[in-house]
């Protein structure tokens, strides 16, 4: 040993190695390796009759165990090195796709427009995929309503799930009780859950980070109860069925009309196939997910955008330079809620049927995942999101009960390799213009 | 400037001031006054209540007593009864703070153009014309990135407008911080040791800065500093603070040649105007040679 450590001296510039190091360390671990695999490997049940247990006792595995880990981790920790460690910085994958994507923004965008406008007419399309574009459209729209609260106000909501249940019971209660359609009813959702997300801001204005988000959780809880248990109004657990489908431009899709009405097929004087509905709300999804990506893109260039981040960044800057932190978390909180109570809208007539079922946690959860993990702010890093975290569990379906377990270990995994987000690049809201880019700033 | 007897309309007229946290008196019946187009620096040895006095005036803590009087065109606000985001809207004083607090995360001229967030509101009406884009929102807007460069210029940092300003070294980020307060517009410029952490080239650069700000515009600065090459070179008046009290008040002449003052906080230089035993305390005494 004292020969290789004066071997790894002589060749300091080379990469030394330190035997002890590396030796004490591969023990350590045959040794945690050892008490976990006492319990776990080396004892055994079985069943000795009579409803009994037995316990055999397996210490060779034990050995076994402990001699594999101490040999797996020695040669872990001899494995060939690059000269150099990359740096996860600059040069990592996904460092550079954010800096590709924030260059050509623009026509990423556009080119995701057109797969996603094309995509109902392309040759491998079927239903399923329409549907599941559908369901990833949904949580872009969501996603990007959640982002103006939670990445451009820095206001961390976890009971969003909320605003997206109120705005779809506003909508199945003015259609089952006052006949409203799907287009009557849209502004009547987002107005309800706006008005519902300035009652939540009213209590929290005081609240920020941990407290807010266990308030907001709070709330989201409240909302899903009352509406489990307000059976009367909302049919309790049984939901609300028969929610009137969207009609296009007053067509209904239907194989025959009811007196006197033309269906969508008649009209166009079409063959009737229930995929012609499917396709229509695909496009009415794409279309609100559209407009809802322009309002709040325009907003953020707008004093009132500029304030949320400027929030977002300093509460305490942003008094002393006059702006009142009152208006500017209610009008987040407003803004965000009308977006979600859209979709919500959108989310019962496409459905048909809503129960609080459909508004638990876990929908706050996976909404709040895909604005974090897309990166706070960026709307191109929340359709990649929704992308991954809709599709990840389809793709999974054939590892059965182990799906929930990839699922976790890819967000982990994400998490660990982009802590701020996939495409974590903020654009800046305006520039001062003739001045170039700074391309090697400090 | 500032004779005692003179008769002039102060522009900030605090009377009677007095912060009590709990037991802690931190400010004991402070009156003092800032004029028009002066510099009004406030000293005093840590913890004797000039960040407090600070934020009395910006509205982030409301005294316990006292009367903090603006005179604005003839009125005259009384900061205590103002909501602490309208000072700077209604009465026209912005702050800086001590521990540097910009917006990080947005760039240089954003921090610029939210400082001017409601002239650009009010423009925008309820950002209904600002959706449109309606010409009267982009002329306000044009305005508004016009005052910033302005602002930018001065302080310098036009080369750097679109860099986050996170990424500007310390002293940028101080200029920064009062190029942002300038563009409220405001009438008193309340700086909270604006020259902490830059070096004496850096300080000198800010005393100029300073002048020039006052000369351009008439803004009044009241001035929390240390440094007391800056204090001594721009103030056009001192006030002394000692644990909440005022021990001192006058020119920076006059404040030098203090002996309250000396003891209190320059007493390193006098040591023969220390009490012998608190001198042989300090290390300084003749003990000590």
């Amino acid at each position: 040993m004292t020969a290789a450590s004066g071997v790894a001296v002589d060749k300091a510039a080379h990469t030394p190695v330190d035997w002890t190091a590396i030796f004490k360390d591969a023990v350590l671990a045959a040794l945690v390796a050892t008490l976990l695999a006492l319990p776990l490997i080396g004892l055994q049940t079985y069943d000795i009759g009579g409803g009994a247990l037995g316990i055999r006792t397996h210490f060779d595995w034990v050995v076994m165990t402990a001699a594999a880990v101490f040999a797996g981790r020695l040669a872990w920790q001899l494995r060939p090195r690059p000269a150099r460690r990359r740096q996860s910085g600059n040069g990592s994958l996904f460092a550079r796709l954010t800096a590709w994507t924030s260059r050509q923004t623009l026509a990423i965008a556009l080119a995701a427009i057109a797969f996603a406008v094309a995509l109902p007419f392309l040759p491998f399309s079927s239903r399923y995929l329409i549907d599941l574009g559908t369901t990833v459209l949904i949580y872009v729209m969501l996603g990007w309503g959640l982002n103006v609260v939670v990445g451009l106000a820095g206001l961390l909501d976890l009971g969003y799930v909320a605003f997206y249940a109120v705005g779809a019971y506003t909508f199945a209660l003015l259609a089952r009780d006052l006949g409203f359609s799907f287009w009557e009813g849209l502004p009547f959702s987002g107005l309800v859950a706006a008005g519902f997300g300035v009652v939540l801001g009213f209590p929290v204005l005081r609240l920020r980070g941990d407290y807010l988000a266990i308030v907001t959780l709070g709330f989201g809880e409240i909302i899903r109860i009352i509406l489990l248990n307000w059976s009367p109004v909302t049919g309790g657990p049984n939901g609300i069925s028969d929610i009137p489908r969207p009609s296009f431009f007053g067509l209904p899709f239907a194989r025959s009309a009811p007196d006197g009405m033309t269906t969508f097929a008649q009209f166009f004087g079409l063959e009737f196939s229930p995929d012609q509905r499917v396709v229509f709300i695909y496009f009415v999804i794409l279309a609100l997910a559209l407009v809802t990506n322009l309002f709040t893109l325009r907003l953020r260039k707008l004093p009132i955008g500029r304030a949320w981040e400027a929030l977002r960044e300093d509460e305490v800057a942003c008094r002393a330079l006059g702006i009142n932190p009152t208006n500017v978390k209610l009008s987040a909180f407003g803004i965000g809620a009308m977006l979600g109570g859209f979709a919500g809208c959108f989310f019962a007539t496409r459905q048909g049927f809503i129960s609080p079922e459909s508004f638990t946690f876990i929908e706050s959860a996976t909404i709040l995942a895909i604005v974090v993990l897309g990166g706070m702010g960026s709307q191109l890093g929340v359709v990649l999101a929704a992308l991954l975290l809709v599709t990840l569990p389809e793709f999974g379906r054939a590892f059965a009960e182990f799906r929930m377990l990839l699922f976790g270990a890819a967000m982990v995994a994400i998490m660990v390799w982009r802590p701020r987000g996939l495409l974590a690049q903020r654009a800046p809201s305006l520039r001062l213009a003739p001045l170039p880019r700074p391309d090697a700033p400090r | 400037m500032t004779g005692p007897g003179e008769a002039r309309q102060p522009l900030l007229a605090v009377e009677h001031l007095t912060m009590r946290f709990g037991g802690l008196l931190a400010v004991h019946d402070l009156s003092f006054a800032a004029y028009p187009r002066e510099v009004t620096a406030i000293i005093g040895p840590n913890g004797a209540g000039k960040t407090t006095v600070f934020n009395c005036l910006t509205g982030f803590y409301r005294p316990t007593t006292g009367r903090l009087a603006m005179h604005i065109n003839g009125e005259i606000l009384l900061l205590e009864r103002i909501d602490g985001f309208k000072i700077a809207r209604q009465a026209g004083v912005a702050r800086t703070f001590q521990n540097i607090r910009l917006f990080a995360g947005m760039t240089v001229i954003e921090n610029l153009i939210v400082a001017q967030h409601n002239m650009l509101m009010a423009a925008s009406v309820f950002s209904i014309a600002g959706l449109l884009g309606l010409p009267r929102f982009r002329a306000a807007e044009r305005a508004a990135v016009e005052l910033a460069r302005h602002w930018l210029d001065k302080v310098g940092l036009t080369e750097c407008a679109d860099w986050p300003a996170g990424a500007l070294p310390y002293g940028a980020q101080r200029r920064l911080e009062i190029a942002r307060a300038l563009c409220t517009g405001p009438a008193l410029l309340c700086l909270d040791e604006p020259a902490a952490g830059l070096n004496p080239r850096e300080s000198a650069e800010l005393s100029e800065l300073l002048l020039a700000v006052r000369a351009e515009r008439g803004i009044a600065i009241l001035l929390i500093e240390h440094d007391m090459s800056v204090v001594m070179g721009i103030s056009d008046h001192v006030i002394v603070l000692d644990y909440g009290r005022r021990i001192a008040d006058g020119t920076p002449a006059e404040i030098r040649a203090d002996p309250n003052v000396v003891r209190a906080y320059l007493g390193e230089d006098e040591h023969q105007a220390l009490p012998e035993a608190t001198a042989a305390r300090c290390g300084i005494g003749p003990t000590r040679c």
